[in-house]
């Protein structure tokens, strides 16, 4: 059975196709429907009978009599604030004052069909920064369809025709003496109403007194004040807590253990094994190991700690990262796959009054979201309750299903706020880890993991080597490109992958700067490793911006060009090209062109500085969505990097949250500064060597400079996503400072001590 | 059995005298505001206030609080107005996945009273919890604008 990192990819497929298939079943007309009065009328109506509480239309909307609004939100919140943004669209188009929203969670909604299962909810899960464009006519379709509803409600009640009514925010007013009803008052009766099959208009975007302003996150006072509620919180009747240790070996399992002195821990009840998957097969869970179950977290943890765990160290114990490179260095000097080849390159090469070539280095590294995994799992004969923070939670439930064997329908699964995300929580094998702790102690439990357990057991950001090559013409023109890339494919022990399909993950065959250089081609070397991969925030933008924000900038100095004129030249103006990559259909590189040149000037690039100071620039379009940082450093005799002041700016089409966009654009930065400055996962001996904050260190704030823009350069009427636009270009922006200010060229990431070895030698 | 105060009410407890504060509050008190990020005091999100003075609850074992008073982030609003830290993080949005931010708003409180009017220099060497999502921007405004709410209270 698989799950997870490949089923993650499937579930937004799966969405995707889901929400589709809402669109052509429910519509006919103009192509937009009702999703509004959420999934009543695509599934069956017998959901419809019960959905309806006397104060609620639909699955997402509840007034309360003073005239308060509860909004169901539908998806994970993992910080990216969708828990906010998706109520402002519902609160927009059903008119009510924002003040007066509250919101709440709602569980995995799925409903049994003849063929499988369908969404009750529509589509939840959030990766691949599409929780608000997924939503985005969805939900603006439940606020305008329970409007109407309203309204509906008020002309019966005032025998006159819905078409002379109309509303404020929290009433409806007719052209009747009666003046406004309010939404509290006319709830009951619209709850009542039968569902229009059409969908309603909805607002022209000029009239937007909510959407596209800035708000606050709607859980900020529960935040300070310590009362939000994350999977780590849950506490359920009669939970018992559980910790596993793990093979520190990858793919190693358990030989046999001893565990007289961890029974003799107070407050332990039971210790048993727990089978992983065969090495290279496909994976529920990631590790073979021994589960520890207590009264209490500690207690569970002591336990563990006194084990004796014989180890059998597996096929794996010889996989080395250092091993791994020198095998990427080999391989790069074979012939790879070539997956693009466009006009003609070797031709063009030889042609070349130049050619450049040089070789970058992104290391594994790992997601760390700050809340660490964790479970609540109760198995019971017949069914099973979930709550877990997770990303994916009709993973979770699939998971579930297949440890316990249970039918989905019988799988509650809740979800809590989560802890930060980053791709982790898209697999969810620790809930399946919860599942299996659960069902041989039939007792309700809770899983929790250590830091340790988080760091070492991973789906890794996929290491890889890259070598850029160049040609050039007299004039400095790009005439020719290549990228050839030895790494481990983040497609890690994906059913039915085949071989010859590993480099999609790892390449986009569309990015930049296709179809701006005739011959261009991508090779691509797969090189297997026991470390696990998975989606890690913007996955491989994060390596090939850096590779090729750092490779024009080489490009440039070699040439004697502007490094900012030389991208302004192959980006061009505002058009829009092809692009079948996620974020696609089309790719416009002049909106690149514009925010580079914003940050250019807002950081006053073309400034002369003295040495030790420098200014680096760079640009990426990711997932729809696109970014440019302008980064200024000063770097000391010794080595010593002070970063002085960054701006970055973003052009996420619409804003619909102006300042959860900004916060993204914040964190995506520093995130992809963080990970370039010191963070690498190496693995020696069959072992992941790093464990906890001291050895993979997180930024903190003395790093992040007091001089920190962030813009949003507002483009059209369509909002693209931004939990991971902000992060690609920020590193390169990064290392081209670095260079500009002491000619030291970093091709090889994480930053770490290099410099000070650079400079004192 | 080791008795102390919890947000200002007498606690004690029974058991394993090496339990870390954090589990402590978290699984036997079950005030679970107190984040559970390391164990190893690295990133502060189980910071807690011991006898007034902010302490990294997952390295203090309870055996040494013994007698003492902790306030958590549970308890950081007195009388139910909201601390000059907490209206400041309000204020300013500071938040993305929260996880970490009640450690923040417990390390600004102690920090503020022993440096009422921090410049950012200050705030880099005083304030070292990490957080993941990198609100630091608007931490690091926060911690400003808390320290000048701080100071009209006075």
């Amino acid at each position: 059975m698989s799950m997870s990192v490949e089923n993650a990819r499937m579930e937004l497929d799966l969405i995707d196709e889901s929400r589709r298939r809402f669109l052509v079943a429910g519509s006919g007309i103009a192509g937009s429907f009702v999703l509004g009065l959420p999934a009543i009328t695509f599934s069956n109506r017998a959901i419809a009978q019960d959905l309806h509480g006397e104060r609620q239309i639909g699955f997402f909307i509840e007034i309360i009599g003073d005239g308060s609004v509860i909004i169901g939100s539908n998806q994970p919140e993992i910080g990216q604030g969708v828990r906010t943004a998706l109520p402002m669209l519902v609160a927009e188009e059903l008119d009510v004052e924002w003040s007066k929203v509250s919101v709440r969670q709602m569980p995995l909604g799925i409903v049994k069909t003849a063929d499988g299962y369908d969404w009750k909810y529509g589509g939840q899960g959030v990766g691949g920064s599409t929780g608000l464009t997924e939503n985005w006519d969805f939900m603006r379709e439940v606020g305008a369809t329970a409007r109407q509803q309203l309204i509906r409600a008020a002309a019966a009640r005032l025998n006159v025709s819905p078409a002379s009514c109309s509303t404020k925010p929290g009433y409806v007013v007719c052209d009747s003496p009666a003046g406004a009803i309010s939404y509290g008052e006319l709830i009951a009766d619209a709850a009542k109403l039968e569902m229009p099959t059409e969908s309603p208009p909805l607002k022209d975007m000029r009239d937007y007194r909510i959407v596209g302003k800035r708000q606050n996150a709607l859980d900020v006072i529960d935040i300070i004040t310590g009362k939000a509620k994350y999977g780590i919180d849950t506490r359920e009747a009669d939970m018992r807590f559980a910790v596993i240790a793990r093979s520190p070996y990858l793919n190693g399992r358990v030989r046999s253990f001893e565990d007289t002195e961890a029974r003799k821990v107070g407050g332990v009840l039971d210790v048993f094994k727990i089978d992983g998957p065969e090495a290279g097969e496909p994976y529920l869970i990631l590790a073979s190991g021994v589960a520890v179950v207590a009264t209490s977290t500690w207690a569970a943890i002591k336990g563990r700690e006194a084990l004796q765990i014989d180890w059998d160290a597996g096929p794996n114990a010889k996989d080395n990262t250092d091993t791994f490179w020198q095998q990427n260095h080999e391989m790069l000097k074979t012939k790879g796959q070539v997956v693009v080849d466009d006009g003609q390159l070797e031709q063009a090469m030889s042609e070349a009054d130049k050619v450049i070539k040089r070789q970058y280095q992104v290391p594994f590294v790992s997601h760390q979201p700050l809340e660490p995994q964790n479970c609540y799992a109760h198995v019971m004969e017949d069914r099973c309750h979930i709550i877990a923070p997770t990303q994916m939670p009709s993973g979770a439930s699939r998971a579930a299903a297949a440890v316990t064997g249970l039918p989905r329908e019988n799988i509650r699964v809740e979800m809590t706020r989560v802890g930060g995300g980053f791709g982790r929580r898209l697999t969810n094998d620790y809930v399946a880890e919860a599942a299996m702790i659960s069902m041989k102690t039939g007792s309700p439990i809770k899983l929790q993991w250590t830091r340790e357990d988080d760091v070492r057991h991973d789906f890794y950001r996929p290491a890889g080597l890259h070598e850029m090559g160049a040609g050039l013409d007299g004039d400095g023109k790009v005439i020719a490109w290549t990228q050839r890339l030895a790494s481990a494919s983040k497609y890690y022990r994906r059913p039915n992958m085949p071989d010859e399909d590993l480099w999609g993950a790892e390449l986009y065959d569309d990015d930049f700067p296709r179809r701006m250089v005739d011959n261009f081609r991508l090779e691509y070397f797969h090189n297997p490793i026991g470390v696990p991969r998975g989606s890690w925030r913007a996955p491989a933008h994060t390596a090939n911006a850096f590779v090729i924000q750092s490779f024009l900038d080489e490009i440039a100095f070699e040439t004697g060009q502007d490094p900012l004129q030389l991208r302004l030249d192959m980006l061009g103006d505002k058009r829009e090209l092809e692009y079948g990559n996620h974020g696609g259909p089309t790719f416009n590189p002049g909106r690149l062109s514009r925010l580079i040149g914003f940050v250019a000037e807002r950081i006053d690039y073309s400034k002369k500085r003295p040495d030790g100071h420098g200014v680096g620039l760079a640009t990426h379009f990711t997932f729809g969505g696109y970014a440019a940082h302008g980064v200024e450093v000063t770097v000391r005799p010794q080595g010593q990097l002070i970063i002085e002041r960054i701006v970055a700016a973003i052009d996420c089409g619409f804003a619909v949250n102006p300042q959860a966009v900004e916060a993204q654009l914040q964190g995506g930065t520093i995130d992809g500064i963080s990970t370039a400055l010191g963070l690498e996962i190496t693995v020696k001996d069959g072992q992941v060597q790093q464990s906890n904050f001291h050895d993979y260190p997180l930024l903190r704030i003395a790093a992040v400079p007091s001089l920190f823009e962030a813009h949003i350069l507002p483009y059209d009427d369509t909002p693209t996503g931004v939990g991971e636009i902000g992060i690609p270009p920020a590193a390169p922006a990064l290392t081209n400072a670095i260079f500009a200010a002491t000619g030291i060229r970093l091709r090889r990431l994480p930053i770490g001590d290099q410099l000070q070895k650079a400079m004192s030698g | 059995m080791i008795s102390f105060q919890v947000n200002s009410k007498p606690v004690s407890f029974e058991g394993d005298r090496e339990t870390p504060l954090l589990w402590v509050l978290r699984d036997h008190l079950q005030l679970t505001g107190s984040k559970y990020g390391c164990g190893i005091g690295q990133c502060g999100a189980c910071t807690v206030h011991i006898d007034g003075g902010a302490q990294r609850s997952c390295v203090t074992p309870v055996s040494d609080i013994e007698g003492r008073s902790i306030t958590t982030i549970e308890g950081l609003a007195a009388d139910g107005e909201l601390h000059p830290v907490q209206q400041a993080w309000l204020e300013i949005d500071v938040p993305q996945c929260g996880y970490c931010q009640a450690g923040q708003i417990m390390a600004t409180a102690d920090f503020l009273k022993k440096n009422p009017a921090p410049s950012d220099q200050d705030i880099d060497n005083g304030i070292s919890n990490i957080c993941r999502c990198g609100t630091y921007v608007r931490i690091r405004k926060a911690i400003h604008r808390a320290a000048e709410l701080a100071g009209e209270e006075k």
